[in-house]
């Protein structure tokens, strides 16, 4: 007997961009879509975000709309997956929540974790005051009061923090540091206009439209410094400020400059939650973390494993309409795979 | 006092907190083009000073921004107003007229 789309269950795991879109596209499409998240709100890390590159979108509202209509998805908050088998056909997935789904397709949209940058300790974020994260200067422009702040004269931004770095074992480009970086620099003197704010940066990769317009802004609008060179170590005196040490590599010279604040644009690691998702699966992990997809070119949402599937950040840093265009790549992919089951 | 033959030579690194930006400012303020320079080197490139001098319009905006004052108007010194930097300049610089313009800013003290 051949089953109608809504006698078919799709489980989304992750509530975030991707995940709030396959759910309602799937939902679209006339599938029984389960969207779990485990914070206790949708959105992952768009809801920490204030504006957005490069035109300075507020992130409600993008949030907002994307979840103003769920229509039938079965979505569920502060919910992990406990127990996931492998059937014959499908899996079946149990809930924190002791809910019991048997899905006929899965998709993974569990995105990534932000570097851990006291992991970098040369750069001092947890030992010195005057340090702090982009998620930090955020939370700070959304209105959080984030002491560290005050009231600074000389800022600086660190690119590339957990990024493009053998060392902590992400040899990758995070993507979305330099934007957010250049984006939170004019946002920054936007507040103090008369601070002197310094990117340092080693590439500056502005490879989406409007980015560049947002460097350009950057340089000749707010004056921002941009110095060519990754800050190689941070020391504080006695009085709370910074001492950054880098070179410019366009001059070939060392520098030297005394900051009020530094921030550290701390990049994507691969969530670690869904690792165990992926030894009961045996999915294909690459060298960093991230989950390997089919093929990166022509089957980027499609697992080793038959049906399941991928979007989003699990497979490696993205943009937000990236995410967004994968999620929608992955809903129509599954309902390729379950009309031909 | 043994001389071994060596001296103290003076540091090289950019002290940032050192630098009195008013002068740079002003610049800024007379030719807002100078900020948008993004160091790509087409203008040194072009130069036809560039094999017999140290002109080098990338590094002469750079070290004016890094308060290498000195530096670049020595490198500046060498310019024959030629212009063209000025048709390879990828953000439309008016380099000739910056030129003018530094020459003009820093020549009074």
């Amino acid at each position: 007997m051949e089953l109608t789309n809504q006698q078919r269950n799709v489980v989304i795991i992750g509530g975030g961009p991707a995940g709030i879109e396959a759910s309602k596209a799937l939902d679209a499409l006339g599938y029984t879509v389960f969207l779990i998240e485990r914070e206790n709100r949708l959105g992952g890390h768009l809801g920490r975000w204030d504006r957005l590159f490069p035109y300075g979108t507020p992130a409600d509202d993008v949030l907002g709309q994307m979840t103003a209509s769920m229509g039938r998805v079965k979505w569920f908050t502060s919910t992990e997956v406990t127990q996931l088998n492998k059937l014959e056909r499908g899996y079946n997935v149990i809930l924190s929540n002791g809910l019991s789904v048997l899905a006929d397709a899965l998709l993974l949209t569990t995105g990534f974790t932000l570097f851990n940058a006291s992991k970098k300790e040369e750069y001092g974020y947890g030992i010195y005051d005057k340090v702090i994260t982009n998620a930090d200067l955020e939370d700070y422009f959304s209105g959080i009061p984030v002491p560290a702040v005050g009231n600074p004269r000389r800022i600086g931004f660190v690119h590339c923090v957990g990024s493009r770095d053998e060392k902590v074992g992400n040899r990758y480009c995070s993507k979305v540091c330099c934007a957010t970086a250049v984006k939170q620099a004019c946002e920054i003197k936007q507040q103090f206009p008369e601070a002197v704010v310094y990117c340092f940066y080693m590439d500056l990769r502005m490879f989406g439209r409007g980015y560049e317009d947002m460097y350009l802004e950057a340089q000749k609008k707010y004056g921002v410094i941009f110095v060519r060179g990754r800050v190689s170590e941070v020391s504080e005196d006695k009085d709370g400020h910074l001492f950054v040490k880098a070179e410019d590599t366009l001059s070939g010279k060392p520098l030297r400059v005394t900051l009020d604040l530094l921030v550290l644009m701390a990049g994507m690691s691969h969530n670690r939650a869904v690792d165990p998702i992926a030894r009961t699966l045996a999915l294909s992990t690459m060298e960093d973390g991230f989950l390997k997809p089919k093929d990166s070119l022509t089957a980027a949402q499609a697992s080793y494993c038959t049906g399941v599937f991928y979007a989003g950040a699990c497979t490696g840093p993205k943009t937000l309409p990236e995410t967004m265009a994968e999620a929608r790549a992955a809903a129509t992919n599954i309902h390729e795979y379950l009309q031909e089951q | 006092m043994i001389d071994f033959g060596y001296g103290i030579s003076p540091s090289s690194a950019i002290n940032l907190d050192k630098f009195d930006r008013t002068r740079f400012e002003e610049l800024a303020r007379e030719e807002p083009d100078v900020l948008k320079c993004m160091a790509c080197g087409s203008c040194a490139a072009s130069c036809p000073t560039a094999g017999h001098s140290d002109m080098n319009l990338r590094k002469v905006i750079l070290l004016l921004g890094r308060g290498r004052e000195d530096e670049a108007l020595r490198m500046v010194s060498h310019c024959m107003l030629c212009g063209k930097c000025l048709i390879v300049c990828p953000r439309g610089i008016n380099t000739r007229h910056l030129i003018l313009s530094v020459t003009k800013i820093y020549q009074k003290k």
